[in-house]
């Protein structure tokens, strides 16, 4: 493996890496300043437009639309992070163990990932909420569920190639455990699809954070959130069109900058995918 | 080709028939679903707005304006003591099983909501009465143990209605009653059909062959569905931003009328902080009724101070007993030991105007200091079993559309654990008093304690946001009592 001082740069990355940076610095600055404190409902003003009242106007409750965008940037982030960072941790861990043991675990470890895999988020989020109690951990929960086994599968692809080389032959021979192997040898050479693959996860993630609170089963009220914004906009789209616009945008720029960065990373950090262009 | 052809000229003149006649079928559009069908034994609201005056009809009615109007009794005198009531029930009378309706019936029903161990939701209504005497088939004597000012008019709620023996304890899933309609079938989680009763004892009236009832909870479904046509009326959108469209659209009619709700934010007495009163006044003090409205029913919805209907003559104004003050309510807060801040939760359920008000009741805490964290709590199962029969709550919200209803702040085990001896011995007297003048003045002095006592956040009465075909007649613009009554209703064409 030749070891790379740098990453070759694309398009997609540059693109992807920049909505991204934004959306993180967003939801960052959010933290310490909003354009206004984002759950002041100030009824008498509701429903103004862009540029009326604020950047982006005010919603129902006459809250500032940009200052709720940018609380529901680190809502969002603050539950597709665990979540995605959980289902990989355990999913990698399966993975590699598929890998390292094979047959009758790497059987059962796959066949189960199928099973889990049937099940969409939403629906296990109802199941975890119905444990839990619905709310971000509920949606943590459910999100990092619907994760592992596209984790398993992924590490379990790109480890059994890494098994098959020379030097892990190598490393078996002078009696290494499997269990080192997989941390020192393996781990080092597939973290680079490991890191694409969390990049699109994360787009998922939020995606589906923003279903699940959609459905009133993720962020709880008064704290906003994307998905609720759209889910409250719904009954004013013919007077306050704003109100699904701008959520519905923020959604689609991040969901898009972590796909086109996931891509442009698997680009730069795959030689073998250079020249075919990004794979859909 | 001309196959074809022929099939869609054929199938366009079929379709065209119908056209021909008015329609006779109806769909009326809830939102939401009740647990049972039988009004007198559970107090859900959405019951009545199935059943009442469409499959179960009481000895009396109350009609459109509110007032009671004769139904299976055709008369009654009341003796000079005000303590003996002799009903004249009409005769003829089937019940749906075909069984005959007769004074026995009213016997059964009434003493079935009185037993000890039934769960009617309106006890009061038969509290007073000492003894049920049956003449004759035709003939229902009454003895009340102490005068009841109420009487008359509680006989023609739901809770009151008449129920056949054979029949009665199947009637949560199969309802027979004396109605217009007959129960047809029951789809859970999404209709209940209903036909016309062949035997009806007054059918010259009803126009109608078959009404459904569907459940759409979402707003903006409610809305797709009436543009569809799905649902030919929904007697009370979800939507009020929606409903001034439909103002403006001349294929619907859009009556914006009252109901008997009072929607308030009940607290728990028994709970601390809210066993103290200074605690329950600074939250009243912190809420902007008018805010409120706006924010959560686009400012349709009257203010209330206390549990009272402003549609009823005894209303007495009292949202200035403890007006919007912020500043009041920080003081109050610290003088009860909660200058640094409180932190508790409202079970919330998903109605939107429950759901929206518990979102700006939250926002108007945080003003004074309160942390008023929202628990969205699925309406009626979950909240009925949690709030209402366990009373594990901080803080509720639910509009409550039974007329005439403050009494419940006199009941010992009702949700809000209130008690004030002497608002329950004003309600007692004012219910037995059958001068009207002086029951008025009792039920205005229960007003203010009420307001002044806030064992609940008054906020504002629900309105009806009616919305239906506008070839639709005859459905009810206010809803004096809780209902869907549609045995006058018919289309026009």
């Amino acid at each position: 493996m030749t070891k790379r001082s740098r990453i070759p740069l694309n398009s997609a990355l540059v693109v992807g890496g920049i909505l991204t940076v934004l959306l993180i610095a967003t939801a960052l600055v959010s933290l310490v300043w909003t354009p206004e404190v984002p759950t002041r409902v100030r009824v008498a003003m509701r429903l103004k437009g862009p540029g009326e009242l604020g950047l982006l106007g005010t919603d129902h409750f006459g809250r500032d639309v940009a200052s709720l965008l940018m609380v529901g940037a680190w809502n969002s982030l603050a539950i597709a992070w665990p979540a995605v960072l959980l289902g990989a941790a355990i999913g990698t861990a399966i993975g590699c163990a598929a890998a390292a043991w094979k047959g009758i675990a790497d059987e059962i470890a796959m066949r189960v990932s199928d099973v889990v895999f049937a099940f969409p988020a939403v629906l296990s989020a109802i199941m975890i909420g119905a444990l839990v109690g619905s709310g971000p951990l509920a949606a943590i929960l459910a999100i990092a569920v619907f994760n592992i086994p596209v984790f398993a599968r992924v590490t379990r692809g790109v480890a059994l190639q890494v098994w098959t080389l020379d030097y892990i032959a190598a490393a078996r021979a002078i009696g290494k455990h499997p269990l080192r192997i997989t941390w020192e040898d393996v781990m080092p050479n597939i973290a680079g699809a490991l890191i694409v693959q969390v990049t699109i996860q994360l787009a998922l993630a939020i995606l589906t954070e923003a279903g699940l609170s959609y459905l009133g089963l993720g962020v709880r009220p008064p704290n906003p959130s994307w998905g609720r914004m759209l889910s409250d906009a719904q009954t004013y789209l013919s007077q306050a069109p704003h109100l699904a616009i701008a959520p519905g945008i923020a959604i689609a720029l991040s969901v898009l900058g972590l796909n086109l960065l996931g891509d442009g990373l698997r680009d730069a950090l795959d030689p073998t995918l250079k020249g075919r262009g990004a794979p859909a | 080709m001309t196959k074809r052809l022929l099939t869609a000229a054929l199938l366009l003149s079929v379709s065209a028939l119908p056209a021909l006649a008015a329609k006779t079928s109806l769909v009326v559009g809830m939102p939401i679903e009740p647990p049972g069908l039988d009004p007198t034994i559970a107090a859900p609201v959405a019951i009545r707005e199935v059943t009442w005056a469409n499959l179960y009809e009481g000895l009396v009615r109350i009609d459109r304006a509110g007032k009671v109007q004769p139904l299976l009794a055709k008369s009654w005198e009341v003796s000079p003591d005000g303590l003996t009531y002799t009903f004249r029930l009409r005769e003829g009378v089937k019940f749906h099983d075909g069984s005959t309706f007769d004074s026995a019936d009213v016997k059964f029903a009434f003493d079935r909501a009185r037993d000890p161990k039934s769960t009617n939701a309106q006890k009061q209504i038969f509290a007073p009465i000492d003894s049920i005497e049956t003449p004759d088939p035709a003939t229902v004597v009454i003895k009340l143990k102490e005068t009841s000012g109420n009487f008359l008019y509680y006989l023609g709620w739901g809770d009151a209605v008449i129920v056949a023996p054979e029949t009665a304890a199947n009637n949560t899933a199969n309802p027979v009653g004396t109605g217009p309609f007959k129960f047809k079938s029951w789809t859970r989680g999404d209709r209940v059909e209903l036909t016309k009763n062949p035997d009806y004892w007054q059918k010259d009236k009803v126009k109608l062959e078959s009404v459904t009832f569907r459940f759409i909870s979402d707003a903006q479904a409610q809305v797709a569905a009436l543009r569809a046509g799905d649902v030919d009326a929904f007697p009370n959108l979800g939507a009020p931003e929606l409903f001034a469209e439909f103002q403006k659209d001349n294929r619907f009619k859009a009556v914006a009328g009252n109901t008997e709700g009072e929607t308030v934010a009940g607290l728990n007495s028994a709970k601390k902080p809210f066993d103290d009163v200074r605690v329950r006044r600074a939250l009243m003090h912190a809420v902007d009724r008018k805010a409120l409205i706006e924010g959560a029913y686009s400012g349709f919805g009257q203010p209330i101070g206390s549990f009272f209907s402003p549609n009823n003559p005894a209303f007495v104004d009292t949202t200035n007993v403890v007006p919007y003050d912020v500043e009041k309510a920080k003081a109050l807060l610290k003088e009860a030991g909660h200058g640094n801040g409180l932190s508790i939760t409202i079970k919330s359920p998903q109605m939107a105007y429950a759901s929206r008000s518990a979102e700006l009741l939250s926002a108007m805490m945080a003003e004074v200091g309160v942390d008023l964290k929202i628990v969205p709590t699925e309406f009626p199962a979950k909240w009925i079993e949690e709030v209402f029969k366990n009373k594990d709550y901080d803080v509720t919200i639910v509009s409550h559309t039974e007329p005439l209803d403050i009494e419940i702040f006199a009941r010992d085990s009702y949700y809000f654990n209130y008690k004030n001896d002497k608002f329950k011995a004003l309600i007692a007297e004012a219910a037995k008093t059958t001068d009207e003048k002086a029951r008025f003045a009792k039920y205005a002095e229960a007003q203010k304690i009420l307001a002044e006592d806030v064992p609940a956040l008054f906020l504002f009465q629900l309105p009806k946001l009616g919305v239906w075909n506008a070839k639709v007649q005859g459905l009810w613009e206010n809803s004096p009592i809780p209902s869907n009554d549609v045995t006058e209703v018919s289309w026009t064409e």
